[in-house]
């Protein structure tokens, strides 16, 4: 019986294969035709890096990506110690406040943050687009932090003050090594992502700033399906690079999924 | 001191988080069409939400966006069940492929899944619409079930289901009678799980939504932002699905907390 029952999972291996596999299977050879013969070609990759305006764009992305992860590290992660020390119930529902975001469409908070800077009269700009990515990032990196700070034995914590450390190492020495599972599953839950956003910045900058997501989007838009494929392509790596440094594990713990 | 400071902290932390939705809310309740003009307390803006010369095209993609969140939802809930039942049996090779493929859509960027299904369709020359944003939000919802049913098979008992067998059930009754009786709650999760990632997804839509006209509620603000900035019946819109979120959020955890106690009593 068990043999047979194995095989249930036939109907979606299939699916699995024909819209998550085939899919990127074809992006690749999009990505390495020639838009008018078909034939192989590099010549979409060598565009990208002819094309000034999208290196530019994609250098700037990835500029983006880092300042917002580390506002949003300094941000989340004295946060998340606090709540992972507060008191066991009263902390329960502040964490759900600060993740509740998550679970709002980005393009909505984004037209929020919009909404307040046109409230407080403030101009849209670099300075809208740093405080936006900040504002719809920041219950991802802390989330998984207090997830890790939480799980941290307390006996480690003691046993170094007993003997007789400071609470300043005790916190650099014992607390920080001990959430880096966390901190990392945090940096690559908004790294990547910010790399992969389109339609965000243009809405804070009033299309002032574009990112790397936007130039993909638009070549795609526009017929360039090819050109288009190559960036995707490069996005793609990009991010496999980002995943494999850090630890797989720890991503998919703290994926949205797992969240309540 | 050093408590007052720490709780100032997250204080200051989620008044920032939550201003510019408790703005839009604020102001949902007036008629001005500049943001921060408050010209008196009227329910013009939802009433003209539903009834006004936005209503018809606004109420189609709320339409759209419920239909097509609860048919990927019913989808995603009966494929990935019966695919859990199926990992959950595998051993080795298989299921280590399978496990594979199953987290691609969950760790892809929304930009990377909908392009890489926009270039399927076209390459294979389906037109696209309502179907290929069905598939589309099958595709990522699907994941997210095979993941909430699965741990819930780990905590069967597997006798139960041979013993159905040796009494003389047949494997289609031992599924219907043994099986989904207990696995129903972690499937009505992954139902509202699925539900929920779908109406929320602004990116694959955008991609799979091909150009004749279909609307969803993310794109259609995404059309009319891009017009002109927020038109004012947005914010009652933004308000109510704010609502909505939050009144799925409570449900969910109602229910694990329940799972939770009843895990505790057993």
């Amino acid at each position: 019986m068990t043999v047979k029952r194995s095989s249930w999972a036939l109907p979606y291996l299939i699916f699995l294969i024909l819209f998550v596999a085939l899919p990127l299977v074809m992006i690749a050879v999009y990505a390495f035709r020639n838009p008018q013969t078909g034939a192989f070609t590099l010549e979409n990759f060598a565009k990208f890096f002819s094309t000034p305006h999208d290196l530019n764009t994609f250098l700037y992305s990835i500029q983006v990506a880092f300042i917002n992860t580390l506002l949003c590290l300094l941000i989340a992660y004295p946060a998340a110690w606090i709540l992972s020390k507060s008191s066991f119930n009263r902390s329960k529902i502040t964490v759900m406040l600060f993740i509740l975001p998550m679970w709002i469409n980005m393009l909505i908070r984004t037209l929020a943050t919009v909404a307040l800077f046109d409230f407080l009269k403030m101009p849209l700009g670099e300075g809208a687009l740093y405080f936006g990515m900040v504002y719809n990032f920041l219950p991802f990196m802390i989330y998984p932090i207090y997830n890790s700070l939480e799980k941290l034995d307390n006996s480690y914590v003691e046993a170094a003050q007993d003997l007789g450390a400071t609470p300043w190492k005790v916190f650099w020495k014992v607390t920080v090594p001990l959430s880096l599972p966390g901190v990392w599953s945090g940096v690559l839950m908004v790294f990547m992502p910010t790399i992969s956003t389109f339609a965000i910045a243009e809405l804070l900058t009033l299309n002032k700033v574009k990112l790397f997501g936007t130039t993909i989007q638009e070549n795609i838009n526009n017929g360039f399906w090819n050109y288009g494929s190559a960036l995707a392509l490069i996005m793609l790596l990009i991010i496999g690079l980002t995943t494999l440094i850090s630890d797989e594990d720890s991503a998919r713990d703290s994926e949205k999924g797992g969240l309540i | 001191m050093k408590k007052l400071l720490a709780r100032g902290y997250l204080v200051v932390l989620l008044v920032i988080l939550y201003a510019p939705i408790l703005i839009i809310a604020i102001f949902s309740f007036t008629e001005a069409k500049v943001l921060g003009n408050w010209t008196g307390f009227s329910t013009k803006l939802y009433e003209s939400l539903f009834t006004g010369g936005l209503g018809n095209s606004m109420v189609k993609a709320i339409e759209n966006t419920i239909t097509i969140g609860l048919l990927a939802a019913l989808c995603s809930t009966m494929l990935g069940s019966v695919a859990a039942i199926g990992i959950h049996n595998m051993k080795g090779r298989g299921r280590k492929a399978i496990t594979f493929l199953n987290d691609i859509p969950m760790l892809n960027p929304d930009i990377i899944t909908g392009i890489s299904l926009f270039i399927l369709f076209v390459a294979v020359g389906v037109s696209q619409g309502y179907v290929t944003v069905l598939l589309a939000h099958i595709s990522f919802c699907t994941p997210y079930v095979v993941l909430t049913v699965l741990p819930r098979l780990r905590m069967m008992n597997p006798n139960i289901y041979e013993a159905a067998l040796d009494l003389g059930a047949t494997p289609a009754q031992a599924l219907r009678k043994v099986i989904i009786p207990q696995i129903r709650p972690s499937m009505i999760s992954g139902f509202i799980l699925a539900f929920t990632l779908s109406i929320d997804d602004f990116a694959v839509t955008l991609f799979t939504k091909g150009n004749r006209g279909l609307e969803t509620l993310s794109t259609y603000i995404y059309a009319d932002a891009r017009k002109g900035g927020l038109t004012p019946e947005l914010r009652p819109l933004m308000t109510l699905i704010f609502l909505a979120v939050l009144a799925l959020l409570i449900i969910i955890n109602i229910r694990s907390a329940r799972n939770n106690k009843q895990k505790l009593i057993k």
